[in-house]
C-alpha cells in the first residue's frame, strides 16, 4: 500500500493506535485490578488501597478456596460435566452433521431432515416448559440433565454440516466405488480431513459447558452436586432465594473481598489456559459458519 | 423359443427395481441411523417441550400435572395484561435490546476499521488477544466482578471520588442501570462481534486502496468511498439477522446484575419469567409471558430471514 505522510494520515494513524490501546487497556484493567486484590492482604483489598498491585502480596486467599470442600466439589463436578457434555456433543454433531451433508437426491428424507433441525434452532417454547419437560423426563437433580439437553447444538451441526460438503466429491465417490459403507467413509476421509473444524467445535463446546450456571441452578438442588459457575454464584453475587444458602460460616468468609477474588480467578483458570488453542482456531471457526454461495 | 425369449426380456427388469430399492437400504441405512440420537434429543428438548405451553392456560399444580391441572383458558393472559408491570418489563427488554444491538454494531465496526489499519501485526494480535478474553467470561465472573468495580467502594468510585466527583450508583439506581447494562455488554462482546467486519474488510480489493492513495484521498475520505461500501453488505446481513434477538435483552446478564431497586428499568421478560416461574411457583403467568416472547421472536426471526434472503445472498442451505 502506497503510504502517505501527510499530517492527515499521521494524525489518523496516532489516533488509530491510540483508540485500540484505549480499548485493549479498558479490557485488562478490571482483570489485572481483580488479579492483584486476590493476592492482597485481605483488609487491604477490604480497605480499597488495591489498584493495578498486590498489597502485601500473600496466597492466602487461594489456600483458603482451595482448601473448602464444597468449591473442589463444585469445581470437581464442572471438570466431569465438560468431559461428558464435550463428548457427547460432539459426537451427536458428527453424527448429525454427516448425513445431513450428504446430497438431497443421494439421501432421501435429507430435506425433511434439515428442516426438522431448523425449525428445532427457532422454536424456544420457553423456560418453564423446558423446566417441566427436563424434570419429566427425570433429568432433574443429575449430571445428566446438564450434559444431556445441550447434546444437540444445532448451530454446531449446521457449521461441521458445511464442512463436510466442502469436502471434495470425488474423494467421496473414489471411496465408493472401493467400496467404502458410510462409516468408512466418515471415520476415514470426513473427520481426518475435519480436524480445523473439529477443534474449534470442540473448544466451543468445552467454554459452552464450563461457563454454564443457570441449569444448575434451577436442575439441581443438591449443593455438593452443581458445577463450579453455580456455586460460585452464590458466592460472588449473592444468594438468590431458590438457592440453598450455604453455611453462615462459609457466608462469613465468602464476604472477604480477596477470597471472592481469587474464586473467581481460580474459576477461570481452565479457560485462560485454552485460550491460546482457542485464538488459533475460532477465526477460522467463524469463517466456517459464515455465508458459503 | 418364444416363452424363452419373453422371459429373459421381463425378468431384468423386476430384478433391477428390487434391488434398486434393496440397494439404497443396504447402502444407506447407517445415514438414518446416524441421525437416530439427535433426532430423538431434537425431538425431547426442542418439540416436545411445547406441551408445557399448555400451562399458559391452567392454574397449574405441579403434584396434578400438566394434563390434570384446572384449565383457565385465557385467564393468565388477562391477568397479565392488566399488570403493569408486563408492559414496563417488555418496553425494558425492547429498549435495552435495541441500544444493545445497535451500539454494538457500531463499536464494533469502528473498532474493526480502526484494527484493520494497524500496520503492526504484533499490535494487532496482542490488541486482539486481550479484547476476545471477556466474551470467553460466564456472566457469574463477570457479574462478580463489575458488581465489585462498581460497587460504592469500587475502583471506579474511588477514582471519581479521588477526582472530587460525586460517586455514582451504576448498579443501584434506575437512573444509571440500563447505561451500565450496555456499557457491560460492549465491553464483553465488542472484540468478538468485531470479527464478522474483520473477515469481511479482508475481502475489499486492495488495488481500491491503492488507487485511492495515487489520488491523494484522506483517510476519512477512504473509509466512506471504499471500507464502508466493501462492508455494507455484511452490516446489512448481520442487522437483519440480529432482528430475532431483540426479545432477548440479556437474561444471563441482567440476572447477576440486577436487584429489586433497579427492576423498574432493568427488569426484562426473562427475568420476570425466572422470578415468578421458578421462585414464586406462579407456573401459568411465567408460562404466558414466556409463550408471548417466543411467538414475538417467531415473528421478528421470519421477518429477519425473509428480508435476508431478499436483499442479500443469504442461504441456509
Amino acid at each position: 500500500m502506497v503510504e502517505d505522510k501527510s499530517l492527515g494520515w499521521r494524525t489518523f494513524k496516532l489516533f488509530n493506535y491510540l483508540l485500540l490501546a484505549a480499548v485493549g487497556l479498558a479490557c485488562i484493567v478490571p482483570l489485572l485490578h481483580f488479579l492483584a486484590v486476590s493476592f492482597s492482604d485481605r483488609s487491604a483489598a477490604m480497605g480499597g488501597l488495591v489498584t493495578l498491585w498486590p498489597v502485601r502480596f500473600t496466597t492466602a486467599s487461594y489456600q483458603q478456596v482451595l482448601n473448602t470442600g464444597l468449591f473442589f466439589q463444585t469445581f470437581f463436578n464442572s471438570v466431569v460435566r465438560v468431559v461428558l457434555g464435550t463428548v457427547l456433543q460432539m459426537a451427536i454433531t458428527i453424527l448429525t452433521a454427516y448425513p445431513l451433508a450428504r446430497a438431497a437426491r443421494k439421501f432421501k428424507g435429507r430435506n425433511i431432515f434439515m428442516w426438522l433441525l431448523l425449525i428445532g434452532l427457532f422454536t424456544d417454547w420457553g423456560l418453564i416448559p423446558w423446566w417441566l419437560t427436563v424434570r419429566q423426563l427425570g433429568l432433574y437433580n443429575s449430571m445428566w440433565g446438564l450434559v444431556i439437553p445441550p447434546a444437540l447444538a444445532p448451530f454446531s451441526v449446521i457449521i461441521l454440516m458445511n464442512f463436510f460438503r466442502d469436502i471434495p466429491s470425488e474423494l467421496d465417490d473414489a471411496a465408493s466405488v472401493d467400496g467404502a459403507s458410510h462409516w468408512t467413509k466418515l471415520f476415514q476421509i470426513y473427520i481426518p480431513l475435519s480436524t480445523p473444524a473439529l477443534a474449534t467445535l470442540t473448544l466451543f463446546a468445552v467454554v459452552f459447558h464450563w461457563n454454564q450456571w443457570f441449569d444448575g441452578m434451577v436442575l439441581i438442588n443438591d449443593i455438593s452436586k452443581q458445577p463450579l459457575q453455580t456455586f460460585l454464584r452464590t458466592i460472588v453475587i449473592g444468594l438468590d432465594a431458590s438457592n440453598l444458602s450455604i453455611d453462615p460460616a462459609s457466608a462469613q468468609m465468602y464476604s472477604d473481598r480477596a477470597i471472592r477474588a481469587a474464586s473467581i480467578f481460580l474459576s477461570i483458570v481452565p479457560v485462560l489456559l485454552i485460550y491460546p488453542f482457542l485464538q488459533r482456531y475460532f477465526v477460522t471457526g467463524i469463517r466456517l459458519g459464515s455465508v458459503k454461495e | 423359443m418364444v416363452t424363452d425369449e419373453v422371459r429373459l426380456s421381463v425378468e431384468p427388469q423386476i430384478r433391477v427395481q428390487t434391488s434398486k430399492r434393496r440397494l439404497y437400504i443396504a447402502e444407506n441405512w447407517p445415514l438414518y441411523a446416524m441421525l437416530l440420537p439427535g433426532m430423538l434429543l431434537l425431538f425431547l428438548f426442542r418439540y416436545l417441550p411445547a406441551y408445557g405451553i399448555l400451562v399458559a392456560f391452567e392454574r397449574f399444580n405441579p403434584a396434578l400435572g400438566v394434563l390434570k391441572s384446572q384449565w383457565v383458558g385465557w385467564d393468565n393472559f388477562v391477568h397479565l395484561v392488566r399488570l403493569p408491570e408486563f408492559w414496563q418489563i417488555t418496553y425494558n427488554t425492547f429498549f435495552i435490546a435495541i441500544v444493545k444491538v445497535i451500539t454494538l454494531q457500531f463499536c464494533a465496526i469502528v473498532f474493526a476499521l480502526s484494527l484493520n489499519e494497524v500496520g503492526s501485526h504484533t499490535f494487532k494480535r496482542s490488541i486482539q488477544t486481550i479484547v476476545y478474553l471477556p466474551h470467553f467470561l460466564s456472566w457469574v465472573v463477570l457479574g462478580g466482578l463489575m458488581l465489585d468495580l462498581l460497587g460504592n467502594t469500587g475502583l471506579v468510585n474511588i477514582l471519581l471520588r479521588a477526582t472530587g466527583n460525586a460517586p455514582i450508583i451504576f448498579l443501584g439506581s434506575n437512573d444509571w442501570f440500563r447505561p451500565t447494562l450496555v456499557l457491560t455488554y460492549l465491553w464483553q462482546e465488542v472484540g468478538w462481534a468485531a470479527i464478522i467486519y474483520l473477515a469481511a474488510l479482508t475481502s475489499i480489493d486492495p488495488t481500491l486502496y491503492e488507487a485511492a492513495a495515487i489520488d491523494g484521498a484522506s483517510p476519512w475520505q477512504r473509509i466512506r468511498y471504499i471500507t464502508l461500501p466493501g462492508i455494507l453488505t455484511t452490516i446489512i446481513l448481520i442487522a437483519i439477522l440480529s432482528l430475532g434477538n431483540v426479545v432477548d435483552a440479556g437474561f444471563d446478564q441482567v440476572l447477576n446484575l440486577y436487584n429489586p431497586s433497579v427492576y423498574r428499568t432493568g427488569d426484562i421478560l426473562d427475568t420476570f419469567v425466572y422470578r415468578a416461574g421458578i421462585q414464586s411457583a406462579q407456573f401459568g403467568l411465567a408460562t404466558a409471558v414466556g409463550l408471548f416472547k417466543s411467538v414475538a421472536r417467531l415473528v421478528l426471526v421470519a421477518i429477519g430471514y425473509w428480508l435476508a434472503s431478499k436483499y442479500s445472498d443469504f442461504q441456509i442451505f
